[in-house]
This record gives structure tokens, C-alpha cells and sequence, in this order.
């Protein structure tokens, strides 16, 4: 089986978040990028099913310009099989779900694998574009993904539960935890990873359905108000005349 | 035209996360000067929609087909498309949930509409532009997004808009059809597996919340953090390594990599306020943090605190909502 797994490239999780004076863009100076957590579950996930299966490849895909390519280079050396960079910024959810549409529909690829969302832009769309685009199902997000040849049983997330889902290939999963354990590069894997191809390839399609007019960051707290532990209840009664939360 | 609601329901009633998209619907309506109408997806019943008027709706549209009671991506995304070429809608607000962004991502590519997803706020609307405010950077950050797109998709999030509440007004319930086909049902659920829910109370769609981290020591003590929250009405959590070694279940880890919460009071025991752990939280409204390290991060993040042992202040405060009455 061919699959393709979509991997954003974010800043790390403990950044610092600052905007560009006209806060019309992330501040990148000084900041560590990684490969987005949800699709290292994706890319993982990708690879165990490939290894179960004894054939098929895993492509990784990523909407970027040149400084992604640490982040798909690690991709390759966790065990992906060769990488397409799409060498444009990433506008919007819109933008990247067209370049995915198009690249994955060109390859021929079965199965789609995308983190549940990017924890930079927290959309939880371009799965669902891509699915959309496409004519085929998305399951997102997905806590659990089985194959059968051609067949996936998954488990769907909802608000309290979850839904057992069985799609036929062509499909998109957007994935989480607990669906493996992602793994992280080896020597072996660094090493065999310079030499795994990597195409760069031009951006399609039409421009972005939204843009960000500005960037903000969320007022200061006042201060924490501290109750001295032997007058716990003190602190309900705050919470119910102060606060009014209760 | 009309602004169009997508609620959900829940054996037989509207979900409380869909009151507040209603009632954000209805005020986009009045703003653009026309009316707003819901189309009800899941286990809904006609008398209880009828109260959506309470939430300022005009009018639902109601499928009763069977197979809608369970979340079917392409079932949804075809009826909601079928409402809103009917109404004319131009806005189609809905919750920013598991089942309300998926539909939307969907949604937004078959009518060709500018989305935004994790919005919280009311749009400003001014001539013809019409930006919304969301959450980015997991909840470290805002950004206002132009939706430029002539048809405009808003998935809000729980908990950031306040339900309206007009007694006595009703809705008029409507039959609909987007006549499925089985085709449109690739992705039924063979299965549905709900988790019981401590208390009844949906984490996601709590509005208080009690968290507790590795300072709670082990499972065998969550039952100070379950008292404790079962005296206030409220839903239980906890931090990501506590379900990691399975004291508590995966669905209710809350954070970066897992459940986003936005509460009006979030109590965090014995958890040291990890940027990660933080990012699933920092948009409650109130954050009470118990700690017994004066110099845990997550004192910076709080509106209260009590430098003090979980095991010892947790049934004080127990008992002191309960003498509240
Ligand atoms: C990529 C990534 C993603 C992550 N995602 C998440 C996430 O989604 N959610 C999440 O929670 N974490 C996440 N983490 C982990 C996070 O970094 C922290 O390790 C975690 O939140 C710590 O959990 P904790 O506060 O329960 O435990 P600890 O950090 O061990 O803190 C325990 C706290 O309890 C206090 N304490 C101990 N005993 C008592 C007592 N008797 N009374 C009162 N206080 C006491 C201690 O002072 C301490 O502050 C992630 C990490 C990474 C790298
Ligand atoms: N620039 C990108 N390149 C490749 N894949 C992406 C990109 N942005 C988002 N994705 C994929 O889409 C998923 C959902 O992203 P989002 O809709 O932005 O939350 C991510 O987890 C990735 O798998």
C-alpha cells in the first residue's frame, strides 16, 4: 500500500509565542521547529502498518519553504521512505488541503495520514478538506486505526465516546494518541535519511479563502490571589461572591 | 438569506455547546438583519427544538431519518449543504467540536466558503468585510481572520459565548429532507462506545472542571478530586502523565495533546502547570491552582491558589461547598 502522511512543521512546544511588529505573523527568530506531535502518530502509525503489511512506501508531505527540511529529513529518518516538499508558505488550511488534493491524487497514494491538527494554527480543517477535495472519507480524529487489505476499522473520537468506523482505501485519518507510540530517529535511520529522495515541487491551485488581519496575545492575568491553606473554605466563598463561578 | 445553525443533540436534547452556537447565530442574524434557522443533527426530539426560540431561532429544519442519530460525516455534510442552499445562508455557524469541525472542513470546500474553526467571539461585520476572532498556538495567542469568501463558516468554541435565554419564545419545527442515499453513510459507526462520564458531565462541555495531577500520588486517592467535584456539579481531569500510567482514563487528559477545555472554574490539584498542560486550560475563565510548591509555574497562570497539601485541603473544600447548600 502507498501511503502519504502530512506533516506540518510547528514551533516547539514550549515557545515563547511573539508576533512580528505588525503582528501579522509569527515571530520565528529564535525558535525551534518540530515536526507537529499529532503527525509523528500519523507518520509512525504509517510505518507499522507498512512493516505489518511486508511491501508498500510511506511519503511524507509537507507545504513549506526551504527551512522545513530538518523537520522532513527527521521524518525520513524515523523510517519514512521519501518526502515531497511543496515549496510554498503555508497561507491557509484552504491553500494546503489544494496542494495535498493534488500531489496525493498525482501519486496515487491509498492511504492519507494527518496529525488531528496543528498545534500552531489549531484548525482541524485540512484534513477534511483534503477528504473532501477528493471525494473520499475522513475520519478525524482517529485514536485507532487497523487494516484488513484494503479495508481500515477505526476508532472515531466524539464528545464523550467514540464511534467504531470501518472505510475502504482511498481515505484520510487525522490521528492521536493512544494510536501508537511514536517513535524517534535511530543512527541507522539518520544516516540512511540524507540519502532518501526528497522532491521539491511547485504550489497549485488557488490562493487562501482566509487571511490573518492580526495577531494578538491574551490579556495579563492579574496575579494570583493566594488563601492561606488552613482557611481553605475561604477560598469557596470567593469563587461564589467574588469570582461568581459557584 | 439567513444565517443557518448546525445543533447537536443528545439523546433527545440540544447540547449545551449548541445553545451558545444557537444563540451566536441568532446575533449574527440580527446584525446582518435577517433571521437564523437550525437544522438539528443527531438524537434530537421535536418538542425540545422547539425551544431553540429561547436561543433566538426562527425556524428548524429536522431530518427524521434514522441514521442521523449517529455522527456520519458525509450524511451531515450533504444535509447541512441541502439546508443551506435552501435558506440561502450565507453564514452557517456550528460548534467547534469533533463533529462540528469535521463537517465544517468539509463543508467549507462544497460550498466554496471561507472558514474559521476555534472562533470566540461575535464577527464584526463592516460593509463587506466580516472578521472573526479564534484561538492559535494552543491557546497562547488570538488572530482576527478575514473571511473573505462570499459564503462564511464559524465553528465556535465551547464556552465563549454566553446562551441566550428568552423564555417562552418557540421555534417552528420544519420537516427536511436531503434525501440520502446509502452512499452518503460510507462512514456510519458500526459501533458506538460512549465512556461513563464521572458524574454524568461531559468533560468537553463542562463548565467547571476538577483536575489532578501526579501530586495526587496515585489512583487510589482520586476519590478526594471526585468529591470534591461532585459537590460543585463539576467534570473530573487530569494531567497527561496521570493517564499515561493509567491512573485515570485517556479521555480525560487535558492539554496540548489532548482535551482543550474552556470552563468557567478549572481546579488543578497536585499538577505543576507544564506549558503543555497549560495549553489545554488557559482559556478558563477561572483557575484555582493547589500546590504544595510555592514556586509551581502554574501559580502564574492562576486567578487563586493555596500553597498546601492536596490531601489535606481537598476535603476542606469538600466540605465547604457543602455547607454552601
Ligand atoms: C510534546 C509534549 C506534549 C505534552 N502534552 C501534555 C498534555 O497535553 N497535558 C499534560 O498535562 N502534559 C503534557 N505534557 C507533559 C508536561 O510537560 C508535564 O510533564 C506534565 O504536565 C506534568 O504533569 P503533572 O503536573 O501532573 O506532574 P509533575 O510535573 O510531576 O507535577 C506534580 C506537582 O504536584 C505537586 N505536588 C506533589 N505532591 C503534592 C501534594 N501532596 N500536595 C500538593 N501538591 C503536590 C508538585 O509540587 C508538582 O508541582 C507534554 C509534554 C510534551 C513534551
Ligand atoms: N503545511 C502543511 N504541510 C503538510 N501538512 C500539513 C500542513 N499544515 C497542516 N498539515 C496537516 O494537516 C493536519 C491538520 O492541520 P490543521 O488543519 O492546520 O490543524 C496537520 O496535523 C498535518 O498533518
Amino acid at each position: 500500500m502507498k501511503f502519504l502522511v502530512c506533516i506540518s512543521n510547528v514551533p516547539d512546544t514550549t515557545t515563547k509565542i511573539t508576533f512580528t511588529p505588525d503582528n501579522k505573523e509569527f515571530n520565528k527568530a529564535g525558535v525551534q521547529f518540530v515536526i507537529n506531535p499529532w503527525d509523528e502518530y500519523a507518520l509512525t502509525r504509517a510505518i507499522e502498518l507498512k512493516e505489518a503489511q511486508g511491501s508498500g512506501t510511506v511519503t511524507v508531505l509537507n507545504v513549506g519553504e526551504a527551512d522545513t527540511e530538518p523537520n522532513i529529513r527527521k521524518a525520513l529518518a524515523i523510517g519514512a521512505d521519501d518526502a515531497i516538499r511543496v515549496n510554498a508558505a503555508p497561507k491557509d488550511a484552504y491553500f494546503v488541503a489544494q496542494q495535498i488534493a493534488h500531489y496525493a491524487k498525482e501519486g496515487g497514494y491509498d492511504v492519507i495520514l494527518m496529525g488531528k491538527e496543528s498545534i500552531d494554527y489549531n484548525g482541524f480543517q485540512v484534513h477534511g478538506m483534503v477528504g473532501e477535495l477528493l471525494g473520499i472519507p475522513t475520519v478525524a480524529p482517529a485514536m485507532k486505526l487497523d487494516m484488513n487489505g484494503n479495508t481500515a476499522t477505526l476508532e472515531r473520537e466524539i464528545e464523550g465516546g467514540k464511534e467504531i468506523v470501518e472505510v475502504n482505501a482511498p481515505f484520510v485519518a487525522s490521528c492521536q494518541q493512544p494510536m501508537c507510540e511514536p517513535r524517534i530517529p535511530n543512527m541507522r535511520g539518520i544516516m540512511t535519511a540524507r540519502t532518501k529522495p526528497l522532491k521539491v515541487v511547485d504550489a497549485v491551485g488557488e490562493g487562501a479563502a482566509t487571511e490573518v488581519a492580526e495577531y494578538q496575545l491574551p490579556p495579563k492575568k492579574q496575579g494570583v490571589k493566594l488563601i492561606p491553606a488552613e482557611q481553605a473554605g475561604e477560598l469557596i466563598k470567593l469563587l461564589r461572591n467574588e469570582a461568581k463561578v459557584i | 438569506m439567513s444565517v443557518l445553525v448546525v445543533v447537536e443533540c443528545d439523546k433527545g436534547e440540544v447540547k449545551k455547546s449548541s445553545l451558545e452556537v444557537a444563540s451566536y447565530g441568532a446575533q449574527v442574524a440580527q446584525m446582518l438583519g435577517t433571521t437564523a434557522t437550525a437544522v438539528a443533527v443527531g438524537e434530537a426530539s421535536e418538542a425540545n427544538l422547539a425551544t431553540l426560540g429561547e436561543q433566538g431561532i426562527t425556524k428548524v429544519l429536522f431530518d427524521a431519518e434514522p441514521r442521523l442519530k449517529d455522527f456520519v460525516n458525509g450524511a451531515y455534510t450533504k444535509l447541512i449543504a441541502a439546508a443551506t442552499e435552501q435558506e440561502q445562508a450565507k453564514v452557517i455557524v456550528l460548534a467547534n467540536s469533533n463533529i462540528g469541525a469535521a463537517v465544517g472542513s468539509r463543508l467549507a470546500i462544497r460550498l466554496k466558503a471561507s472558514l474559521a474553526t476555534n472562533v470566540v467571539e461575535l464577527p464584526k461585520a463592516n460593509g463587506s468585510s466580516f472578521t472573526v476572532k479564534r484561538g492559535a498556538f494552543s491557546g497562547k495567542a488570538f488572530a482576527d481572520v478575514v473571511l473573505s469568501g462570499e459564503r462564511k463558516i464559524i465553528a465556535v468554541k465551547k464556552n465563549s459565548i454566553e446562551a441566550l435565554h428568552n423564555a417562552g419564545q418557540t421555534a417552528q419545527v420544519q420537516a427536511f429532507s436531503a434525501s440520502l442515499s446509502d452512499a452518503d453513510f460510507a462512514d456510519a459507526p458500526k459501533q458506538v462506545v460512549m465512556q461513563d462520564q464521572a458524574g454524568g458531565i461531559l468533560l468537553p462541555e463542562a463548565d467547571k472542571v476538577v483536575s489532578g495531577g501526579r501530586g495526587m500520588k496515585g489512583p487510589e486517592n482520586w476519590h478526594l478530586i471526585e468529591d470534591l467535584a461532585k459537590a460543585l456539579g463539576a467534570a473530573t481531569a487530569c494531567s497527561k502523565p496521570v493517564s499515561d500510567v493509567d491512573w485515570r482514563p485517556h479521555h480525560e487528559h487535558v492539554g496540548q495533546t489532548g482535551i482543550t477545555v474552556s470552563p468557567n472554574l478549572y481546579i488543578a490539584c497536585g499538577i505543576s502547570g507544564a506549558i503543555q498542560h497549560l495549553a489545554g486550560v488557559n482559556s478558563s475563565k477561572v483557575i484555582v491552582v493547589i500546590n504544595k510548591d510555592p514556586e509551581a509555574p502554574f501559580f502564574k497562570a492562576a486567578d487563586y491558589g493555596i500553597v498546601g497539601d492536596v490531601f489535606d485541603v481537598l476535603p476542606k473544600l469538600t466540605q465547604a461547598v457543602k455547607e454552601l447548600g
